[in-house]
């Protein structure tokens, strides 16, 4: 898939407990959830994002709970991929488990600041950013995430297996 | 090939391993599933994953566990909501691990102590803390609803193999010590992301010393290292914690001597001071005499990290005979009905009335700022739980310390952050 937007800039080790608060936690609904997204770092964060808008985050991003109301808040708030220095280990997995993709391009993500303009391209791994005219690459996926992705998401991909198990 | 705990505990479960290679770092391996775990927040997600999936069966009834301890007893009409839609489905999957009210108390205190987990388990809940089994050597790791669904469906998920940092704890614990003291200090030294994608795995004479308990504690916060797994191994007090627990036929099971570490840690604790973690990152940990003067407003004494009965003991120990500071609420909730009814056999919960303390029920509740304990703007509090990111207890606005219970109990005590051994 392809993206291009405005870089939406946040700092190192954003905890899902800032992505989306505990006390929001009663749904599961992407439009709630969405509509409270990064209020436990700021109230009303949510309110300056718009369409198209590239979440750019430091490292670490998504640490603390298992909750993926997390990523689900952030697709919720109508953004569709995630850039960071590096991705907490189970947010990692929830992400792409909800069809969010996410690019780990290390210290790189530095010279990303808010509102520069960026092409995404999540098959390659590549980041055009077209403010600098910098690219970076996001190292290939695991094999494991590659083939829930071609399955078209987790759930396709267990179908897929229960099929094959006949 | 000489392997880690890590590695030979996937390797047990494994599924498409031809050769020794595969168990290398960074390898992708299929493992069979042990036990899958969710709670009442991440269970309706989970249940909704698997209808979308297609699946009308848990792959096994008995290794599902659905434990109701978030939000309960349920807070409000959506939590209580939220659990009714678990509740359906464990009586349609006529599960044979469903707890709720009395039968329920904060899961990783709750399923080590049912004898649910053991050495050699690989276990994944939907809850980032399922890293606490490691405590009693099983492979344990958090996962989100969909990857606990989908185990719940296949009876199996994939693993990355991770990298092991090795942290051998030596010497002699000091007094109002615990595993707490422990593991703060090693993520105030490797960070919050210090172990990302990778297994912890503990060792060294204090923790051959250390009670399961306190092994469990340490294990608990892993993922507040960043960690996959924090990974002990299992000895003669693991065994007879779990044959105490109701299990037969566990073993004992230890990392390879020669075994591969990335990175290997050693501390005296003979030397130690009690440790707090600072506002608001757990790596921020300072030794209590740095942080000493602190007001606070409430202390917490439970939790999935320090709610068993041995941490119950080391609160009451230090507030016998002693009141809670007026104007201050502590609030004691031992993490399940077997340790609260322990607690009251011991003259425990006497102790903590006796000082003025609220007596809460079997709860995760205010640990991530869900109820029976939250704090208001510019309120302060002593937790012994895990977490104390920004908002984490309430208010963007106020600040939670994390410490060990006799240090938490200290502080009640003076209305400051203190050292229970200068009271």
């Amino acid at each position: 898939m392809h993206y291009t937007g405005r870089a939406l800039r946040v700092g190192d080790h954003i905890d899902t407990d800032a992505i989306i608060p505990a006390r929001y936690l009663v749904t599961s609904d992407p439009a709630e959830l969405g509509a409270k997204c990064m209020s436990g770092l700021e109230e009303g964060w949510v309110d300056q994002v718009r369409p198209d808008d590239i979440l750019v985050g430091g490292v670490n991003f998504g640490c603390g709970s298992s909750r993926e109301h997390a990523p689900i808040a952030i697709l919720g708030a109508g953004i569709k991929v995630v850039v960071a220095a590096s991705f907490a280990r189970i947010f990692y997995r929830n992400a792409f488990n909800v069809g969010l993709p996410l690019l780990e391009i290390g210290e790189d993500v530095n010279d990303i600041r808010h509102d520069h303009r960026l092409d995404v391209d999540t098959e390659s791994g590549i980041i055009r950013n077209l403010t600098t005219g910098r690219t970076y690459t996001c190292p290939p996926l695991p094999s494991s995430i590659r083939d829930i992705i071609s399955a078209g998401g987790l759930e396709g991909y267990v179908r897929q297996k229960v099929a094959e198990r006949g | 090939m000489a392997f880690t705990l890590a590695q030979k505990l996937l390797a047990r479960h494994a599924r498409d391993i031809a050769s020794d290679a595969d168990l290398a770092p960074g390898r992708i391996v299929t493992c069979a599933l042990s036990l899958t775990l969710v709670n009442d927040i991440t269970g309706p997600l989970c249940i909704s994953s698997m209808k979308a999936m297609g699946v009308d069966r848990v792959f096994d009834r008995t290794k599902t566990v659905f434990v109701m301890d978030h939000f309960t007893p349920q807070k409000d009409i959506a939590s209580a909501e939220q659990v009714m839609i678990s509740r359906r489905f464990a009586e349609e999957q006529n599960l044979a691990h469903y707890y709720e009210g009395g039968d329920a108390g904060v899961e990783h205190a709750l399923l080590p102590e049912q004898g649910l987990v053991g050495p050699g388990d690989l276990v994944i809940g939907a809850d980032s803390h399922t890293c606490t089994y490691g405590g009693v050597g099983a492979f344990a790791t958090g996962m989100g609803s969909a990857d606990v669904a989908a185990g719940m469906a296949l009876g199996e998920t994939w693993f990355r193999v991770p990298e092991s940092i090795r942290v051998e704890f030596t010497g002699t614990l000091p007094e109002y010590l615990g595993g707490k003291d422990l593991i703060l200090w090693l993520i105030g030294q490797i960070g919050v992301d210090g172990a990302r994608y990778k297994a912890l795995e503990f060792g060294g004479s204090a923790i051959d010393a250390l009670p399961v308990d306190g092994r469990m504690t340490i294990a608990n916060m892993a993922i507040e290292a960043g960690g996959k797994c924090g990974l002990f191994a299992a000895d003669a007090a693991t065994l007879a914690y779990c044959k105490n627990a109701g299990r037969s036929g566990d073993t004992p099971i230890s990392a390879d001597p020669g075994a591969v570490y990335e990175q290997t840690l050693v501390c005296d604790v003979s030397t130690l001071e009690p440790q707090v973690a600072c506002p608001h990152i757990p790596s921020n940990v300072k030794p209590v005499s740095a942080v000493k003067d602190v007001t606070i407003n409430q202390v917490i004494i439970g939790s999935c990290t320090n709610g068993r009965i041995s941490d119950m003991r080391a609160a009451a120990s230090v507030l016998k005979g002693r009141t809670v500071k007026k104007g201050l609420r502590c609030i004691v909730l031992p993490a399940t009905p077997a340790v609260w009814k322990q607690a009251l056999r011991e003259g425990l919960v006497e102790t903590f009335l006796e000082a003025g303390c609220v007596m809460g029920p079997a709860s995760c509740g205010p640990c991530l700022g869900g109820h029976l304990g939250i704090l208001g703007g510019g309120e302060r509090a002593v937790s012994t739980t895990n977490r104390n990111f920004r908002g984490r207890m309430g208010s963007l606005d106020s600040e939670v310390y994390l410490a060990g219970p006799a240090v938490a109990a200290a502080s009640a005590v003076t209305g400051v952050i203190t050292d229970p051994g200068t009271l």
